[in-house]
């Protein structure tokens, strides 16, 4: 700076043109992302609430109505089977997490041939939930499925899952457990590729073994991997919607319905067309994910800070 | 370079000049029959059209059969064609309401379509206006295995009470006396209609599909009533299976009965049924005092407002609403034709439900969710599934079923 040839150009507006300069390139840079961002997903939010305060059917005028769509959802019932299921869907699901670490640990062994296996137990995660959820409708299928051809073997009466109000919401988590169990699991074969061996040594020779080997050494390595499967666990389990669509449409009379799937029946079903209180649906949903993604980024602020 | 320049000065002579040629009249005509059958009547209904006015090219999109119910609503909105498929009733209110139909009450007026489609002009009028023209409809009944019948040793009844005691015998048998399946929620929807015409008659289903009738009223409860006598006969886990599950229960022997709409005649015939083994009848009697009235959904075509050759669009309106041509489209379809001059086919089935609707003196429902507005019509149809499943419930479901009634005809 000091250094400059020529004293023509004022001193003082140089430095201050490549300083800006400096300043306004990340944006440049950011500027297409932000662009999309902001028009297909902070723009559509803030669209959805106002189309929450609406009586709109998508064709006609929109008619403001204040907080009407969610003094409804208030004493809606098929909003709070939504909301329950929404929340048997959270907690079952989280379970891929252990089960995709179980069978990680098991695979995570030097045998002939276990590069196969490993595709294998990743495969469901491979096909389309479309494809899930076809298969265990006729696993589940009364008559000719092979589950209730099991029960009705050992109980003498065949249950049809899909048709029980009592057990299709379990139904559908088993089938959507099983591509998400193979999803946690190659999250932590990566993460298992990670932990460093001279610990695990070191922790065999201070006589470490099993669970507390598992517990104490190998966990705490494996904590990314376990962030990540926790987090699109949760977020899975949130806007599950396909496996719903496909297995059973939200029936039998409407119990196995979630709240992703709940808005869709409402704003774009053949008998919906309530845009206004699907895009309430919708908020509430917002809502409640915004607690669990905050709870993440806040956390994940905190680690990098700490790092 | 050059060759380029070429040929966009080429293409935009082309494309100015084209509407100067002969088929200078382009009709657009969306449609959602992709079903084979389906498609190939349409396709000759096309290919007759265009045979008599040459001057029109008449450009089909053909739209799979539960995409089109969604699609239609961006299309109408964003790029209306000329003519589409719908449905008649309460179906059709929403597009009207929103001035997305056009009113061809002139077609109606110049072709006299008051006379020769006399059935359905309730059906299509809204506001005393004509917003279609129906070409075809089809009816609802009982479908029956005749074999099964003759392996117990009853007959056919037509009063209720004959009905139930023909179900015991079955369930004696092990047979399921009435089937279904309900997953789509629709194939219910028709036995409750048929117990509602039966046990309250015609006019008192339009005003319970209207909204004027509570649903915690007795008159409604006389009907679940009626339901629930027929709930221990009806197949277990119909609420897991579809339609066409259900058809296989009645072809296989494994169920005796099966309340659906004609179209369903062709899957009992892939299934290996015959003429003889197949029969058909009006719903039973409940009440004998009440006139008989039956349920044939109508479907129906619309000019979309914003058409761009809605001139061509009434000329294929009235096309399709001329007898001979509603003859013709309706044997290919397998359906009865609305125009009261065409003929039916010589289809038994056909035969027995154009003999079973046009001495209908009760009157002729469309379909509960044609009948009822679209919110009513779902929870109504999840209502019924959810009580044949759990009787019990009734009281529940009909607490429900009012508030939906008061939020939805409110507005």
């Amino acid at each position: 700076m000091t250094a400059l040839p020529h004293p023509a150009p004022p001193p003082a507006t140089v430095p201050r043109a490549r300083r800006s300069r400096r300043q306004l390139t990340p944006w440049l840079f950011l500027a297409p992302g932000l662009l999309m961002f902001s028009v297909y997903v902070i723009i559509p939010i803030f669209q959805s609430i106002w189309v929450s305060f609406h009586d709109w059917d998508g064709l006609g005028a929109m008619r403001w109505i204040g907080l009407a769509n969610y003094s409804e959802l208030w004493w809606d019932e098929a909003f709070y089977t939504s909301l329950k299921n929404n929340i048997i869907w959270l907690a079952l699901y989280l379970l891929a997490v252990p089960a995709g670490l179980m069978i990680a640990l098991f695979l995570n062994q030097t045998v002939r041939g276990i590069r196969i296996y490993k595709s294998l137990f990743f495969f469901p995660f491979v096909i389309s939930q479309v494809v899930v959820g076809l298969i265990f409708s006729w696993f589940y299928a009364p008559g000719f499925g092979l589950f209730y051809a099991l029960i009705e073997w050992v109980t003498g009466t065949g249950v049809a899952l899909l048709a029980d109000e009592r057990y299709v919401t379990y139904g559908i988590i088993a089938a959507g457990l099983w591509p998400q169990i193979a999803y946690c699991m190659i999250l932590y074969l990566t993460g298992l590729n990670a932990v460093a061996p001279d610990q695990i040594e070191a922790a065999r020779l201070d006589g470490a073994k099993g669970w507390r080997m598992l517990w104490h050494v190998v966990l705490p390595q494996l904590r990314p991997a376990t962030f990540i499967a926790v987090v699109v666990t949760v977020i899975g389990a949130l806007r599950s919607f396909d496996l719903v669509s496909i297995m059973t449409s939200g029936g039998p009379f409407g119990s196995s319905r979630v709240l992703s799937y709940y808005m869709y029946e409402q704003a774009l079903s053949e008998y919906g067309y309530r845009m206004g209180y699907g895009a309430a649906i919708a908020v509430v949903l917002f809502g409640i994910m915004m607690i669990f993604i905050s709870g993440f980024i806040w956390k994940m602020w905190r680690d990098e800070k700490g790092a | 370079m050059v060759h380029l320049r070429k040929g966009l000065v080429l293409a935009m002579l082309l494309s100015t000049a084209a509407p100067a040629f002969a088929q200078s009249r382009v009709l657009v005509f969306n449609s959602n029959a992709s079903d084979p059958a389906p498609k190939a009547a349409f396709e000759q209904l096309v290919a007759d059209f265009e045979a008599e006015n040459p001057e029109i090219d008449v450009q089909v999109n053909t739209f799979d059969h539960e995409g089109y119910k969604t699609a239609i609503r961006n299309f109408l909105t964003a790029d209306a064609p000329d003519v589409v498929f719908w449905f008649a009733g309460n179906r059709m209110r929403p597009f009207v309401d929103a001035g997305q139909f056009m009113d061809v009450s002139d077609v109606w007026a110049e072709h006299g379509l008051t006379d020769s489609l006399s059935s359905t002009l309730s059906a299509m009028t809204i506001d005393d206006k004509q917003w279609g023209v129906p070409f075809t409809y089809y009816q609802w009944g009982v479908y029956m295995n005749r074999d099964v019948y003759a392996q117990v040793g009853v007959e056919p009844a037509d009063t209720w009470e004959g009905f139930l005691a023909n179900c015991e015998a079955f369930k004696a048998a092990g047979i399921d006396c009435l089937t279904t399946g309900s997953k789509a929620l629709w194939p219910v929807a028709g036995l409750f209609d048929y117990l509602s015409l039966r046990t309250n008659g015609y006019d008192w289903h339009m005003q319970l599909t209207n909204g004027e009738i509570p649903w915690t009223d007795d008159s409604v409860r006389a009907v679940f009533a009626e339901f629930e006598k027929v709930l221990p006969y009806v197949s277990a886990n119909h609420a897991a299976i579809d339609w066409q599950d259900a058809v296989s229960n009645l072809v296989q022997g494994k169920a005796a009965n099966y309340v659906m709409g004609n179209f369903a005649v062709a899957s009992f015939k892939d299934g290996g049924m015959t003429d003889d083994s197949l029969g058909f009848m009006s719903f039973p009697t409940i009440n004998p005092d009440i006139p008989r009235a039956e349920e044939a959904p109508t479907d129906t075509l619309h000019i979309p407002a914003g058409a761009k050759n809605p001139d061509d669009a009434k000329l294929f309106l009235a096309f399709a609403a001329r007898p001979d041509v509603q003859t013709t489209l309706n044997a290919a379809l397998g359906q009865l034709p609305v125009n009261a001059e065409a003929t039916v086919g010589d289809d038994p089935f056909l035969q027995a439900g154009f003999e079973m609707l046009s001495t209908a003196e009760g009157g002729i429902a469309q379909f509960f969710d044609r009948d009822a507005p679209p919110e009513m019509a779902k929870a109504g149809m999840e209502g019924f599934q959810e009580f044949m499943v759990r009787p019990e419930r009734l009281d529940a479901i009909l607490d429900r079923l009012e508030r939906q009634r008061q939020r939805v005809y409110a507005q």
